[in-house]
């Protein structure tokens, strides 16, 4: 008897009630340690967020039975853990500023368009395999999306980066939708020329280095990544545009000279960079020298200073001071979860994230077809340098640079994109978890005929 | 394409470990650095929840000079000094991102968040008692304080200069005075705008009324520097009291045309004096001449004993991210003539009024200088001693700065400097008084600086003290170390004397 993957539906649903008492149970928390009271509309709030969950869950459900059944009560926690956190974050700005415009509903709006994508992902994509055939389109929609910031009148500069667009009264991140579309490019790309890259080049160290005429996409990628950092401005993007194309180009290829080659083109990029642009010499500077507080470094030491004031158990919910930190909803949720859920809440969420990234790669491993591994590890990858370079940025581990944090951060696009790949990943692990077609007994020999790469 | 996934995830592993391992180092191993308001006094978060919480009391004789009172305004406790300016460069102040001496460098013990008061800490919360900070108590004598600071005051508001007072036995400080000063209930108001507006005027203020001058400033001591030249020339053997050393009017400095004059601009009492006269009429010529027959580094020698060019600060009472203490510099590598001028206090010689104040407590203390200290203990809410502190010596591998005997002679030359020479305005009735004047040049274009040293009673000292007035308003040929500088000295020592 072959093995069988089981389906576990149960023990996601079990995990998921945990996941809404921890976001809900946050959001009640909020209002008790900030007004000492329960909020008003909590069975709203909670009503609306479980059916939210349900709903997500019953599509698996009868769309992808086996899919993952870890990866729904994650995202769930972590989406309900920001939730809350944004609307604290909301009370403090409010308590200071009676005039601020709060973020948390919106934000509820965003999830819901979130868990609509991710449930119209699931039915009318039956199977991953079909997006190989968009490889182009999707290359070519990522481009325009990210040369949408740049044109006059709709492209917005925020604080020093150029990635917004605003049409009307909506304003929107395109790179954040890129990202997911550059991954299926790359995956349908490299699973047609993976064998011409991974030819043998010239060996030197023990490491064999690529031929030099199949450096061009690599190039090409080089400098679509520079110019996001150069007209854009935005180091971590750039970053990790080019992070998760080297890192399928190397699972493509099985060749690690690919990573060194690149690894060093990006060093190039990123030293060229700090030499010509100001903002990112602020940056490594504000990081190389936090104390004496400037202008450059501010925001990054009151994330300290509240991470600090957080300790191992946190003030509590509510109970710390997030809103000193400027933009404490977006780029710095982590540091708001340090100060009052302390070190505890923040490794539990670095774990969530870790196993987010465990779940993605391991889908990737069991997964029957290459493009659906590379889709899988890509955006496995996309999480897990996202996650590293935020918040490494906002804890001074590396230097800042902006990004959101997956599903916590208060912005539409990133959530939305982020549900997105959620869906992705749980269509490619149904597939790969569910067990192959039964096959004629009286023909033996079918399955060796199917092979189609010897790798 | 597996075994690069593989590979992959050890590489992510990685990433998401340097992360745990970065929150942990900052919040666990950096928590304490970054939560002190002494490095940080910017974290407002701490600062904050520090204003909703009674701070201990800050102590001298028994009596507050600093406490927590209940406030009605939008924090639950305002901090209060009793004594206004008397205490400001010592107690410091309390506000929101800003706080200074020992309110900063004691922070820990009175918020109660030091390692000693843990036990107390974990108590009160048990007993759902509202946390308690420590006391800390100043080893300050209270009459010595109040004549320091009176005495300044009188020679007006805008007076420069500082006051020293220690004991000479165990290095406590009795007194310690800066002028300019400030009032650290306004800096500490929570009126923030008043207060920040304040502090900024403070700031921009030329005469620095913020800065403790007893350990932040230092300038040349002039003539009371001949102690330490006294000192090093006895102790090289070559002299005694008795010993004749030239008193003319002008010393011919050797490979240079400079002249040293005396101040008076006349003889010291004719070409040959003994250098107990010398020192009696502050001669230049006769401590130039010793200076250049000991050599700079005979002299380096003696001034490092008594604490100067300390690698780094001795005095760490006051220690925080605000008050920055000056280390006293006795010039290395000196030639004749520099080693000339440096004996007599000129040149790139420069001391603190603390400085000064250890060279007469160790001439006092039988020639052995102890560390000064300015916390007498460290008490838990309830009154339980946590942290006594103990006299030890400023060099604990060689506590002589000069021999008993070397320190026996200094003692009665200064003792005959106050009887019959430069210091009589100090002198107390019925008490044996050493002690030394100095008036210092800067530049010819300014005003003198008048120091004076002493201690009392000479042959059991129980206070030694320094006084610096850098500048003050009167008439330039009134400044003088006897004139402006000695009267101070003598009350200081009068309100311990008069004690017990």
């Amino acid at each position: 008897m072959e093995f069988v993957h089981r389906r576990r539906r149960g023990a996601e649903l079990f995990l998921l009630v945990l996941s809404l008492a921890v976001g809900i149970g946050a959001y009640v928390a909020v209002g008790l340690g900030v007004d000492g009271k329960v909020p008003t509309n909590l069975y709203t709030y909670g009503g609306w967020l479980t059916a939210l969950v349900i709903a997500a869950h019953v599509t698996i459900r009868i769309k992808a039975e086996y899919a993952d059944p870890i990866l729904l009560p994650i995202v769930s926690a972590l989406n309900g853990l920001g939730l809350a956190m944004i609307h604290r974050i909301d009370l403090g700005m409010k308590a200071n500023d009676p005039g601020y415009h709060e973020l948390a509903a919106s934000q509820l709006v965003w999830m819901t368009l979130g868990v609509l994508l991710f449930i119209i992902v699931l039915v009318v994509l039956r199977d991953h395999r079909r997006l190989q055939a968009f490889t182009y389109t999707a290359g070519f929609a990522a481009l325009v999306l990210l040369l949408l910031p740049l044109v006059p009148g709709i492209g917005r500069n925020i604080r020093g980066a150029r990635i917004w667009i605003h049409l009307g009264p909506l304003s929107f991140q395109p790179g954040e939708i890129a990202k997911v579309l550059l991954v299926i490019t790359f995956a349908g790309y490299l699973v047609l020329y993976r064998d011409a890259l991974a030819l043998a080049g010239r060996r030197v160290l023990f490491v064999d280095l690529p031929r030099g005429r199949d450096l061009g996409p690599i190039l090409a990628m080089w400098v679509i990544s520079l110019g996001v950092l150069f007209f854009e401005n935005d180091l971590g993007s750039s970053l990790l545009f080019f992070g998760m194309f080297l890192v399928m180009l190397y699972v493509a290829t099985e060749r690690p000279g690919w990573l060194i080659v690149g690894g060093a083109m990006f060093m190039i990029g990123a030293y060229l960079a700090y030499l010509v642009t100001a903002h990112v010499q602020v940056r490594v500077d504000a990081w190389l020298h936090p104390f004496p507080v400037t202008r450059g470094s501010y925001q990054v030491v009151q994330g300290m200073f509240g991470m600090a004031w957080g300790g191992l158990s946190g003030r509590g919910l509510g109970l710390g001071s997030p809103q000193d930190t400027p933009i404490a909803s977006s780029d710095f949720i982590l540091p708001a979860f340090g100060e009052e859920l302390g070190l505890t809440g923040v490794l539990a969420i670095i774990l969530l994230y870790g196993l987010i990234v465990e779940r993605a790669l391991r889908t990737a491993l069991i997964c029957r077809d290459n493009f659906g591994k590379l889709v899988a590890t890509g955006l496995g990858v996309v999480i897990a340098l996202q996650v590293f370079v935020v918040i490494g940025g906002v804890t001074k581990l590396i230097p800042l640079t902006g990004l959101t944090t997956p599903f916590l951060s208060q912005g539409g696009s990133s959530l939305v994109a982020n549900w997105v790949i959620i869906a992705l990943l749980l269509r490619i692990s149904d597939q790969a978890r569910r067990p192959p077609p039964e096959f004629d007994d009286e023909r033996p020999d079918m399955d060796s005929t199917q092979v189609v790469s010897m790798r | 394409m597996n075994r690069p996934i593989r590979n992959l995830a050890v590489f992510c592993l990685l990433l998401f470990l340097a992360l745990m391992a970065n929150a942990t180092y900052l919040q666990y191993f950096q928590a304490k650095n970054l939560t002190s308001l002494t490095k940080h006094s910017d974290n407002t978060r701490v600062a904050d929840a520090a204003f909703a919480e009674p701070r201990g009391a800050i102590i001298v004789n028994g009596r507050a000079i600093a406490r927590s009172t209940k406030s009605t305004d939008q924090y639950k406790y305002q901090r209060v000094y009793p004594f206004g300016s008397e205490y400001a460069h010592v107690a410091g102040y309390f506000s929101k991102g800003r706080l200074g001496g020992v309110e900063s460098s004691e922070n820990d013990v009175l918020t109660g968040d030091a390692a000693g008061l843990f036990v107390n800490r974990v108590l009160d919360t048990l007993g759902n008692q509202p946390p308690k900070g420590g006391d800390v108590v100043l080893t300050l004598n209270a009459a010595a304080q109040q004549a320091a600071y009176a005495g300044l005051q009188r020679l007006g508001k805008n007076t420069r200069g500082a006051v020293v007072a220690i004991e000479p036995a165990t290095g406590k400080i009795l007194a310690m005075v800066s002028s300019p000063t400030f009032d650290p209930t306004r800096l500490s108001s929570h009126n923030f705008t008043a207060s920040s507006n304040y502090y900024s005027r403070l700031l921009k203020n030329t005469l620095a009324p913020l800065n403790n001058r007893a350990i932040e400033e230092r300038l040349p001591p002039g003539s009371t520097f001949k102690l330490v030249t006294a000192a090093a020339a006895l102790s090289s053997g070559k002299y005694n009291p008795e010993s004749l050393v030239p008193g003319g009017a002008t010393l011919d400095l050797p490979q240079s045309s400079s002249v040293v004059h005396n101040e008076s601009r006349g003889s010291c009492g004719g070409t040959k004096i003994t250098l107990t006269r010398a020192l009696d009429v502050s001669c230049n010529v006769a401590f130039g001449t010793v200076g250049i027959a000991l050599g700079g580094k005979a002299l380096l020698d003696q001034a490092e004993k008594f604490g100067f060019n300390a690698s780094k600060p001795y005095f760490t009472g006051l220690d925080d991210s605000l008050t920055s203490q000056v280390p006293s510099v006795f010039p290395t590598g000196l030639n004749a003539p520099n080693s000339a001028l440096s004996a007599i206090g000129q040149y790139d010689v420069q001391a603190t009024p603390l400085q000064m104040a250890m060279v007469a407590a160790g001439i006092a203390n039988n020639g052995k200088v102890m560390k000064p200290q300015i916390i007498s203990e460290i008490r838990s809410a309830d009154l339980d001693v946590i942290k006594p502190v103990d006299s030890v010596p400023l060099n604990p591998s060689d506590p002589q700065a000069v021999s008993p005997e070397v320190a026996r002679e200094l003692t009665q030359m200064m003792v005959s400097v106050v009887d019959e020479g430069t210091g009589t305005t100090a002198q107390i009735p019925g008490v044996k008084v050493a002690g030394k004047t100095g008036t210092a040049q800067s530049a010819p274009s300014r005003p003198p600086y008048a120091w004076f040293v002493s201690f009392a009673p000479a042959d059991n000292a129980r206070v030694a003290v320094a006084v610096l007035i850098q500048d003050a308003n009167v008439e330039r040929n009134a400044i003088s170390g006897s004139g402006l500088a000695a009267p101070i000295a003598k009350t200081v020592m009068e309100a311990v004397l008069n004690q017990k």
